[in-house]
């Protein structure tokens, strides 16, 4: 039975003239994540984007589940195409909906008739499709009011579709129409619902990684590139950066203050992320702090780790709880992978009691008098790129 | 003498590929996958590779996908697994009278325990009857553990119909299903068939034995069974066993279900038309079966009388399950079947292997028999 993805645009239908753009940055980002499950055709008419496989025996879940995750997209459904005549929708309509109402007690069926030539007024297909699949199956009521499935059918300029309701979209705008900033990932459960929350604003990502061999392993980057893979479903391609960090830690280890170890690092991971974020094109940094969580990100602590950047930082969990972040993380199927055991850059080397209120001017001195500045050259020439793309 | 191996649901030999990746993880890739170190690292990339394989092959997800011992421990998993997570919600489960040991066994002991075991029988065709199934779901039940495919008749039964009805008339009742006989024979989607739990074997299907997995739905919590260590998300805690793991995944991906199919399906009809030629013998095998197994009594001659007779003409097949070790089937009796048939019944289970020599050779074997034993 030949199928096709109906999907309805979020804000982007507002954006005025610039509509054009968001429209063709999405109908490019629905392309892209279906990479590698066939050949597809991507339109767009009425205010709908429709997916339309050319290629035979596509995996439909995996594209639904795919096109789940792109941002722009308030809803979509996956319906079954029928030519525009009741026989067609008849004949079609019972086969295509025994999976979705064969653990369903009620439904009702509702039409959309934009196509007003169609003979059949909306409440009369209603009736008769309705009629239909009471007769075909015998288990289900109508419920007009609260079904436990909504079938509709829709008559269009093409042809005419049958599905079993919409599917929420990950709403937001598409991803690349919102320029580029590059995400400081460590590995932990903050920093990819960080990643994740900016993608939902058209943000495009470049990743940057600090990777401090023998202290922090392989299976650490392994860790990181796992959970980027996971924010590629929506965010796309992400390019990732891995900066030797180990040579800058000791140093600072052996030269300051223990109190300071985790404020100089932070800043000199800014330091080094502006550097790189500006080479890659990137307007901005994204760290996943929230303020309170630990030592580091208290409001003087903060204030002296964006010191270390000249750019915008921008900080999307700044105001949540962790509770709601881990509940974002495990949406995004990144919990899992953050909790696993492996020591990042960011746990070693921590101090006992870490500073919650740095001064700016002593942390400076600090930084100076342990001539850290002089190996952020070396560390920014000899950096790790790796190209990644989605996982599922 | 020609060795005729018909005894493929009770174990088959092991391919090519699968056993060298066995021995790979054996002796190259050895590592722990839990050690933090490359080598460690190393092999839990085979791990999460073999389990990626698998999830494939379902139509699920890595994350529904835990390894175990086998078909076995994944039964008995699923099953108390899932009474422990929902006992406060009640105390029906809803089984058949003809699941494999695994789970048979483990309900009668839920039943002493004090649990409301149904126990639904075949029906005339040899096959649970979904509507019986479904009638029997009340408010109080939780679990109903079903097998796909029968290990001794090859009854294929309405899984996804009494997934749907019971589901329908209970919305929290979570559905079972021993698909051991039927993974990797048939098409078997947890998704398709409404199920929550799923098990399936890896010696059943050319990959060595002592391994398998359980399928559990995103979403549904099981209880585990085995402390101490956190493999498996903690649900099936013990050092994984790679070399299986990975002989499995290998296995997995060999599978070509429907050329193998067409493959026994024909063996199967040739032989039930060449037996049909042959007096005293009756099929047990329902119309509904798998065609990887043909069930049938050869009148008045015990079933042990003729296995061995076979077995010296060098045509291996069994009688009822090999997991009984002979004992009586409970399966056949459920069924219905009067003593003298159900003691001289002998199961016929093919593989890709098998060839139409090997049909003729049991078919001649048999002749012999039926022509010389003793009848009681």
């Amino acid at each position: 039975m030949k199928e096709i993805v109906l999907i309805k645009l979020g804000e982007i239908a507002l954006k005025g003239l610039n509509r054009f753009s968001f429209e063709d940055a999405l109908k490019k980002n629905i392309k892209s994540t279906l990479y590698g499950l066939g050949y597809f055709k991507v339109s767009i008419a009425q205010s709908t984007i429709y997916v339309t496989p050319q290629s035979a025996d596509v995996d439909m879940d995996e594209v639904c589940d795919r096109i789940s995750r792109v941002f722009g997209i308030v809803s979509f459904c996956r319906a079954c195409v029928c030519e525009k005549s009741m026989e067609s929708i008849f004949e079609k309509a019972p086969d295509y909906l025994e999976d979705a109402l064969a653990t369903a007690s009620t439904f009702k069926v509702e039409a959309k008739r934009s196509d007003k030539k169609f003979p059949l007024k909306s409440p009369e297909i209603c009736r008769e499709v309705g009629a239909l699949l009471l007769e075909k199956f015998p288990h289900l009521a109508v419920d007009v009011h609260n079904p436990d499935v909504k079938v509709i059918v829709e008559v269009r300029d093409f042809g005419a579709y049958i599905h079993a309701g919409s599917i929420k979209g990950a709403g937001g705008i598409p991803v690349g129409t919102g320029g580029k900033a590059a995400i400081l990932i460590s590995g932990g459960i903050d920093s990819p619902v960080a990643a994740y929350m900016m993608a939902k604003r058209g943000v495009s990502l470049t990743a940057i990684h600090f990777a401090s061999p023998p202290y922090t392993s392989e299976r650490a980057e392994d860790k990181v590139q796992r959970l980027l893979r996971k924010v590629c479903r929506y965010a796309g391609p992400i390019t990732m950066i891995t900066v030797p960090f180990t040579k800058i830690q000791e140093r600072i280890k052996d030269e300051c203050e223990e109190e300071l170890f985790t404020i100089i690092m932070r800043r000199m991971m800014m330091k080094i992320s502006s550097i790189i974020a500006k080479k890659y094109e990137c307007s901005a940094l994204i760290t996943g702090e929230s303020l309170g969580q630990v030592a580091s990100q208290t409001i003087s602590a903060i204030a002296c780790t964006d010191d270390a950047s000249d750019m915008p930082v921008f900080r999307p969990l700044i105001g949540m709880d962790k509770e709601e972040i881990v509940q974002i993380s495990r949406k995004i199927d990144t919990f899992d992978i953050s909790i696993e055991p492996f020591e990042d850059c960011c746990t070693v080397f921590t101090p006992k009691h870490p500073r919650t209120k740095p001064v700016l001017k002593f942390v400076r001195y600090a930084e100076e008098d342990a001539k850290l500045y002089e190996l952020i050259d070396e560390a920014v020439e000899n950096v790790k790129i790796t190209e990644l793309r989605q996982s599922h | 003498m020609t060795e005729h191996y018909l005894d493929n649901s009770a174990t088959t030999q092991v391919s090519e590929a699968s056993a060298k990746k066995a021995f790979e993880l054996m002796r190259t890739n050895y590592a722990n996958p839990s050690s933090l170190h490359s080598m460690g690292f190393a092999a839990s990339k085979e791990l999460e590779g073999a389990r990626s394989q698998v999830a494939k092959a379902l139509g699920a997800d890595v994350s529904e996908i835990y390894f175990t011992s086998g078909g076995t421990e994944a039964n008995n998993l699923a099953v108390l697994g899932a009474v422990n997570a929902k006992k406060r919600a009640g105390n029906r489960i809803i089984t058949t009278a003809f699941e494999h040991s695994s789970v048979y066994e483990t309900m009668l002991n839920l039943a002493k325990e004090g649990y409301d075991v149904v126990f639904i029988k075949p029906d005339s065709s040899g096959c649970i009857n979904a509507k019986e199934v479904i009638d029997a779901v009340d408010s109080k039940t939780i679990l109903i553990s079903i097998m796909h495919t029968n290990n001794e008749t090859g009854a294929i039964n309405p899984i996804r119909e009494i997934a749907v009805g019971a589901k329908r008339k209970n919305p929290s009742v979570l559905v079972h299903t021993d698909a051991v006989q039927a993974f990797g024979k048939t098409e078997v989607k947890p998704s398709k068939l409404f199920a929550d739990l799923l098990s399936i074997s890896g010696h059943k299907i050319h990959a060595p034995k002592g391994v398998g997995a359980l399928y559990v739905k995103k979403g549904v919590r099981i209880l585990p069974r085995s402390f101490g260590g956190k493999q498996e998300k903690k649900l099936r805690t013990g050092t994984e066993a790679l070399p299986l793991i990975g002989a499995f995944g290998v296995a997995v991906s060999e599978l070509d279900i429907q050329k193998n199919t067409e493959t026994v399906k024909s063996l199967k009809t040739y032989l039930i038309d060449k037996l049909s030629a042959l007096a005293d013998i009756t099929i047990n095998s329902p119309e509904a079966s798998t065609p990887y197994i043909l069930n049938f009594s050869v009148k008045g001659i015990r079933s042990e009388t003729m296995l061995h007779h076979l077995a010296s003409k060098g045509v291996y097949v069994s009688s009822g399950s090999a997991c009984s070790k002979g004992g009586k089937s409970h399966v056949l009796s459920a069924l219905g079947f009067e003593d003298n048939r159900a003691d001289s019944a002998l199961r016929v289970s093919f593989s890709k292997h098998n060839t139409i020599e090997d049909c003729d050779a049991l078919v001649c074997a048999l002749e012999d028999g039926i022509e010389n034993l003793a009848r009681r």
